[in-house]
């Protein structure tokens, strides 16, 4: 019993509680266990995303080197529709805020709160890949298709992929909430959620650099 | 199992596999406070990119520092990262994320405008051939 009289908690552990008595550490499992699993995987899925959005800093940066390159084609000043976009990103905030809504009710394990707060968020991301895509084909109709010019290029790859995200992501949100419906609140289907409400969230925070970047610095300053 | 697994607080680690503990997070009030200063700053972004409010050179640097304060929000309030001791590990490798995001973009615009700079202007080039 030598373990109890010096108990060591290192507090920078996976999955350490603060203030808790390190009662557990004669458990044997080693400073504590294991963490839960919800913070394991909310770490691991964590990983991934930080591996997205430097994907997505790559796409940035060619973008930003090519925002100049308009081969005599339309510039963005002449291309985007600021108004357009704030709706755009209007959607996609309130989607993600419906999102937290969502888990918020998972927790409660009430569902008909959740499955109306995730068909609102699924109903505004489709509102947003909507005003998206008019907004491709309105460029695409006036000449300034990806194959134009090498900002134009650069524009439907970043934008797209951003897109692309957003109609996995919606997938993935009917995937889940059929889960919920099919499986109940049960453990596995709430980490899942977890994971998509993370990648939701990131997609909006790569909104945040999008619209910032692409729109307004391409068509007002 | 002995019976000593049940004298564990129950607010402290469990193994893997284990119903988990319900994240006590801000509730509704964090998501509420995030989505006003999203709305706050995207206000913010779209309104001085059209303006003359300040001095033209200076926009792009206010809707970039505007940008980086609502990923703050988001990652604070939406993504709940925290100084927690459960975040630690995910504030590491989120610091290492923005290392490298920072390395990418920086690291690009920086160089090709340089190259950019030192460039034969085009008309020069095509006498060249």
């Amino acid at each position: 019993m030598s373990v109890t009289s010096t108990p060591f908690v290192d507090p920078h552990r996976l999955g350490h509680v603060a203030g808790v008595p390190p009662t557990w550490v004669i458990s044997g499992r080693g400073e504590g266990g294991p963490a839960p699993k919800r913070i394991v995987v909310g770490y691991g899925f964590w990983i991934f995303l930080l591996s997205d959005i430097v994907m997505f800093s790559a796409l940035f940066a060619t973008y930003s080197v090519l925002m100049d390159a308009t081969a005599g084609g339309p510039t963005g000043e002449q291309l985007f529709n600021l108004r357009h976009v704030a709706l755009e990103t209007g959607c996609l905030l309130a989607s993600s805020f419906t999102c937290g809504l969502a888990s918020l009710a998972l927790n409660e394990k009430n569902l008909p709160r959740y499955l109306l707060a995730m068909t609102v968020t699924c109903l505004l991301g489709g509102a947003f890949l909507a005003l998206e895509v008019t907004e491709f084909a309105d460029f695409v109709a006036r000449g300034a298709g990806p194959t134009r010019s090498a900002f134009l290029s650069a524009f439907f790859t970043l934008v797209g992929c951003h897109g692309m995200h957003v109609t996995l992501g919606l997938l993935w949100a009917l995937t889940i909430m059929a889960q919920v419906v099919a499986k109940g609140f049960r453990a596995d289907i709430a980490r899942r959620f977890l994971c998509f409400s993370l990648f939701w969230h990131a997609l909006d925070i790569i909104w945040v650099g999008l619209f910032t970047v692409v729109y307004l610095l391409g068509a007002g300053a | 199992m002995s019976e000593g697994e049940h004298q564990f607080p129950h607010h402290a680690d469990t193994g893997p596999g284990e119903q988990p503990l319900e994240p006590s997070e801000g509730g509704a009030r964090s998501y509420l406070i995030g989505l006003g200063l999203a709305i706050l700053l995207t206000i913010a972004s779209f309104f001085f990119a059209g303006s003359d409010a300040i001095w033209g050179p200076a926009i792009p640097i206010a809707l970039i520092v505007l940008a980086i304060a609502q990923m703050g929000v988001h990652l604070v309030f939406f993504l709940h990262i925290t100084t927690a001791p459960d975040h630690t590990n995910n504030v590491m490798a989120l610091a290492f994320g923005v290392l490298i995001v920072f390395l990418v973009i920086g690291g690009s615009v920086w160089i090709m405008s340089h190259l950019n700079a030192n460039m034969m202007p085009t008309a020069a080039m095509m006498q060249m051939r």
